[in-house]
Order: structure tokens, then sequence, then C-alpha cells
């Protein structure tokens, strides 16, 4: 008996996002249907890697990781020179100083660093706050205006925070990530609020917010996944490429904090680290994620072969 | 909802004397407002603005004012198959036919012009012997479009039924009719056709014109309807076609979602 092959003709396309400038630029989006499935529908742009840098230590990462990518970790421009090195194809520059209580840097010390980071690498950059709004608010226009032309993608966009945001990006060319707490419903409402302001859908990333494999990440990956179906149903509105936190929240789980004392059972710390980081990444791409953001070298470079390997059956 | 914005209808009185007066400004502004109202349709009508001698020249003319201003597709509505043909060879983008009856031939001769104009079509399920007075016959005639446009090979995404609204307030059993065979059509193929009705017919020379529009719509989307030839300017209206199919899960929730809908409609 032969079994028929089905596919589907979805009625709409996800929009397709470049972030950079002419020189460095990366496209994500683009898809036709769901991920990899080449001979449904297209799939013209990979999902990228972006390395995460922090303009401080990470105070909650583990020692085991912080060793890994080493001194590095104490200046932001050599950290993200490490991006370059491993192959991603972006920067995710945390930006923390400037809403500490105290001695907070300043917009302008902020903004220099930006620059400074996004001169020494010559890639893509994703600049994200912190989520609190005034230092937030104070910091967007310097660092914005700091790296006008270089078509950055700024995080992020909340539900009651979304209106520096998106005037400082309209008039500087950014783009936007569009940020909800794992809530399809705010997730719609926050594109919708950008774009009352005049904010262009096709510079907008959905984050949905998600954790690491083992907490929640089937939640986070049913939402992400509703709200690609939904996109590719023909829901304009809901079209954008998606942004999965990977690194940052794999440095929250337990199985990567524990130590080989505490849990001898559970075998190397360093290698839970890296396979929680690659099985987390893996997991949001079969979801839909376009933008990956990862902290440990050796999970970016198993990633990368992932996505690799699942591109080239692209005919 | 596929939206068919009515209000470019020679029955109108701005749309008459624009059509007596060769006014383009009126017409070209009217279809513009109508897209921005949400209308994925312009139907285009010359109604009694002229004699029927002058109809076919009208009707070009009407068109050809529409296409200076947009590309949206147009919906051709008109009675007489003269006309139709000139329309069809008018329109720059494909059309929707609006409309045919249900009688062998003319379904026959209408579905191939929708096949050799690359066109959608609107079928109304009633024949020579008028619109049926019950569920039954609504049913019986739509299963012969179904068939017919199978055996033409047109697909049914270009495929509108019309099971047609009378007033309620001349046959008040009418719009029960509707809505029952709107119920039993559903799943009649895979995939299905569009249900259509040309709503403001229900509430003609009542008072509450646009209450009746808006709860009838309501009421028919409930039973499977997915396109309306209506008044996009009847902010009310369109909020309620929003809302109703929010209920029936075919949009995504957002507080703004009124907003939204409308948003996604103009990017």
């Amino acid at each position: 008996m032969t079994i028929e092959r089905v596919t589907r003709k979805w009625k709409n396309s996800i929009n397709v996002v470049t972030i950079g400038n002419d020189e460095n630029k990366v496209q994500v989006g683009g898809e036709t249907t769901l991920p990899f499935l080449h001979d449904e529908g297209e799939m013209p742009h990979k999902p990228v890697i972006a390395l995460e840098v922090y303009d401080q230590v990470p105070d909650t990462w583990t020692d085991s990781l912080l060793e890994t990518l080493g001194d590095v970790v104490k200046d932001p421009v050599e950290w993200a020179k490490k991006g370059k090195e491993l192959g991603v194809d972006l920067i995710s520059l945390r930006l923390t100083k400037h809403a500490l209580e105290e001695n907070p840097t300043s917009p302008k010390e902020c903004a220099e660093l930006a620059k400074a980071v996004s001169d020494a690498t010559n890639l893509p950059l994703i600049v994200w706050g912190t989520g609190d709004k005034e230092p937030d608010n104070d910091m967007y226009p310097a660092v914005s205006q700091a790296l006008a032309g270089q078509q950055c993608l700024f995080g992020s966009a909340t539900e009651d925070n979304y209106k520096t945001l998106a005037a400082t990006c309209i008039a500087d060319g950014h783009n936007i990530i569009s940020e909800s707490p794992i809530d399809i419903n705010i997730c719609k409402q926050v594109n919708v609020l950008v774009s009352d302001m005049g904010f262009p859908l096709d510079k907008l990333v959905i984050f949905s917010a998600n954790g690491p494999l083992g907490y929640g990440l089937e939640y986070a990956y049913s939402i992400m996944e509703r709200t690609r179906l939904a996109a590719l149903g023909g829901d304009k509105l809901m079209a954008m490429p998606i942004i999965a936190n990977i690194g940052p929240e794999v440095q929250r789980a337990k199985e990567v904090k524990a130590s080989v004392e505490e849990y001898p059972e559970w075998g190397s710390q360093k290698e839970r680290g890296i396979g929680w980081e690659v099985a987390t990444a893996v997991t949001y791409l079969q979801a839909g994620t376009d933008i990956l953001t990862m902290c440990n070298p050796e999970a970016i470079k198993l990633v990368q072969e992932y996505i690799d390997g699942l591109m080239a059956a692209k005919k | 909802m596929i939206v068919i914005g009515e209000r470019l209808n020679g029955q109108f009185k701005d749309v008459e004397k624009a059509i007596k007066n060769k006014d383009k400004k009126i017409v070209q502004d009217l279809a513009i407002g109508q897209i921005e109202a949400g209308a994925d349709y312009l139907d285009v009508n010359v109604g009694t603005a002229v004699s029927s001698s002058e109809k076919k020249e009208a009707m070009i003319w009407l068109i050809e004012a529409i296409q200076e201003a947009t590309d949206q597709p147009l919906a051709l509505d008109t009675p007489i198959d003269a006309v139709m043909e000139a329309s069809l060879k008018a329109a720059k983008n494909p059309p929707l036919i609006n409309s045919t009856q249900a009688d062998p031939e003319q379904l026959e001769k209408y579905i191939n012009w929708a096949l050799e104009y690359d066109a959608s079509i609107i079928a109304l399920t009633m024949d020579k012997d008028g619109v049926p007075n019950d569920v039954q016959k609504r049913v019986a005639l739509a299963g012969n479009i179904v068939v017919a446009a199978m055996e033409a090979g047109l697909p049914f995404e270009r495929l509108f039924i019309d099971p047609i609204i009378l007033p309620v307030s001349a046959i008040q059993t009418q719009p029960g009719f509707v809505l029952e065979a709107l119920k039993q059509l559903q799943g009649l193929s895979d995939p299905s056709p569009h249900f259509v009705i040309g709503l403001s017919n229900v509430s003609q020379t009542a008072s509450e014109n646009s209450l009746i529009n808006r709860t009838f719509l309501a009421m028919c989307i409930a039973q499977g309807l997915d396109s309306a030839i209506l008044d996009p300017f009847d902010d009310k209206l369109m909020d309620v076609m929003i809302t109703a199919e929010l209920l029936l899960n075919k949009q995504i929730y957002s507080d703004s979602y009124l907003s939204a809908y409308r948003s996604s409609k103009s990017n």
C-alpha cells in the first residue's frame, strides 16, 4: 500500500527581518511553512545564533561556564570578539549596569560600550535593557542614537512599556523585540500597541519568554508553535520571526547549577551545562525559533552543526 | 470574513448622481473608503441610474474609474449577460462574478466565464421558479451548484454559494430558512466553498435596518457564513463581524482585537 504524502499550503508567510547594516546584515524569517519542512514550503533564511555578552560578569552563572569563557567575561568588547571567533551571527548585548542602585552607568557610557562592541566585531547587534522601566527608558535613546544606521534589534517592548522604545527605534531605524510573558493574547496585544505607534510590523521580532528544559519548556513551546500556526494561517499581527532566550535561562536550571559533588550520579557539570543548553536550543528551533541567544561555546558549535544539518536537507 | 463592499451601487443616490455626471471623484472616494474600512472586494452595480441600453457603457465607466484609483478586486454585479461579459473583459484583477442562478444552462455558461477570466463566482440557490420558500430546495440547489463546479474544474475556493436572504419585513420565515440552510451546507464538500449573503436585503424597508443587519450577520457567521456583501462604513456592523469571528476562535484574542483586525487588514 502506498501512503500519500500529506503536505499543506499555508496562506501567509513570516516577515523577513533584517538586522545589521549593508555590510554585515543578517536576515531571519520568511518561512512559508513549519520549521525545516523543506518539501512543504520555503525556509529561506536559516535560524541564527547570537552570543550573549553582558556589561558585567553575570553573578548567577555557574563557575563552570565562566571558566569555559575565561577572562573575556570581564571585558564586554573582548567577550564579543570571542563571538566573532566562534562564528556566531550576532551579538546579544545585555546592558544591566545602568539599572544598578549604586553607581549606575550613564546612558552615555552605555552608548559608548554598545558602539565599541559594534565596532570591534562588525556583527549585527541585539541590545537588551534590564526590564526596569525608568533606567531602560533613559538608556534607550542614547544607545539607539549611537547605533543609528546599524539597524540593531532592541529589546524589549512590553505591554506597559513600549512608547519610548518604539519612538526611539522609529527615529533611528532599528528593529524591536516585542515581549510577552508566555501569553499569546498579550503577545498579540504588544504587537498591536507597537504597530499603532506607527512602527512597521516587518521590523518586529516576537519574544514570548521561555524557560529551559525542565522548567516549563513544553508550555513555552506550545505558545511559540501556536503563534507560528496563527501566523501561517493568516494572522499578520503574529507573523514575526521569534527569538528565544537560551543560554541565560539554562544557567538558572538546577541540573546545570548543581556540582558533581552534590549529585555524583549526574556526572560532569561541564558536560551537563553543554547538554542542557543544546537540548533547550534544538527544542525551540522545532517550535519555530529564528534567533537563539546562547552562552556556552561548546553548545554553540553543536547547535551550529545541528542547524546546518537540517538546512542541508533543503533542496 | 471576505467582505464585499456594497456602496458602489447606482441604487445609492450619490453613486447614481456620479454615474449620470461622470464624476469619478465620488466613485474613487467610495472605493478607497470602503477598502480602508475593510472591504476585500468592491461590488460594482449601475443600478437604475441609466436606461437598459446604456448600462454596459455606464458599467465600464464605473469599472475604469475605480481601477484608476485602486487594484482591489471587483465584484461585477449585473443580471445582464452582455454587460457581465464586457465587465469581465474590463476588469484588471481576477474579479468576482455576482451572480448566476442555479439553472443548469446559466450555471454552465457563468462557470465557464469564471474559468476563462480567472474569476470567482457567486451562485444563488434559486432557479427559474424564484427564491425557494423552504430549506430543502436551497440545499438541493447548492448541491447542484457544487456538482457543476466540480465537473467544470472550478476550485471551490473560487465558488461562493448565496442562500439568498429576503426582507424580514416581507417574509418573516425566510431568515430561519437561510440559517438552517447554512447549517446543513457545512461539510457539503471538502474543501468547502464560501458562503455569502447580500446582508442589507434582510433589513430592506425596516426602520431598525442597522440593528437587524448586525444581529443577522452574527447569527449567520455562527452557522458558517464566511463572506458577506455589506456596508463596510457601518462601524458597528464591522465590530460585530470581527467579534463574531473572535468568539468562534478564528482570530487570536488580544485586548485591542478590534484595532488588531483593522490594522492587519490595512497592512
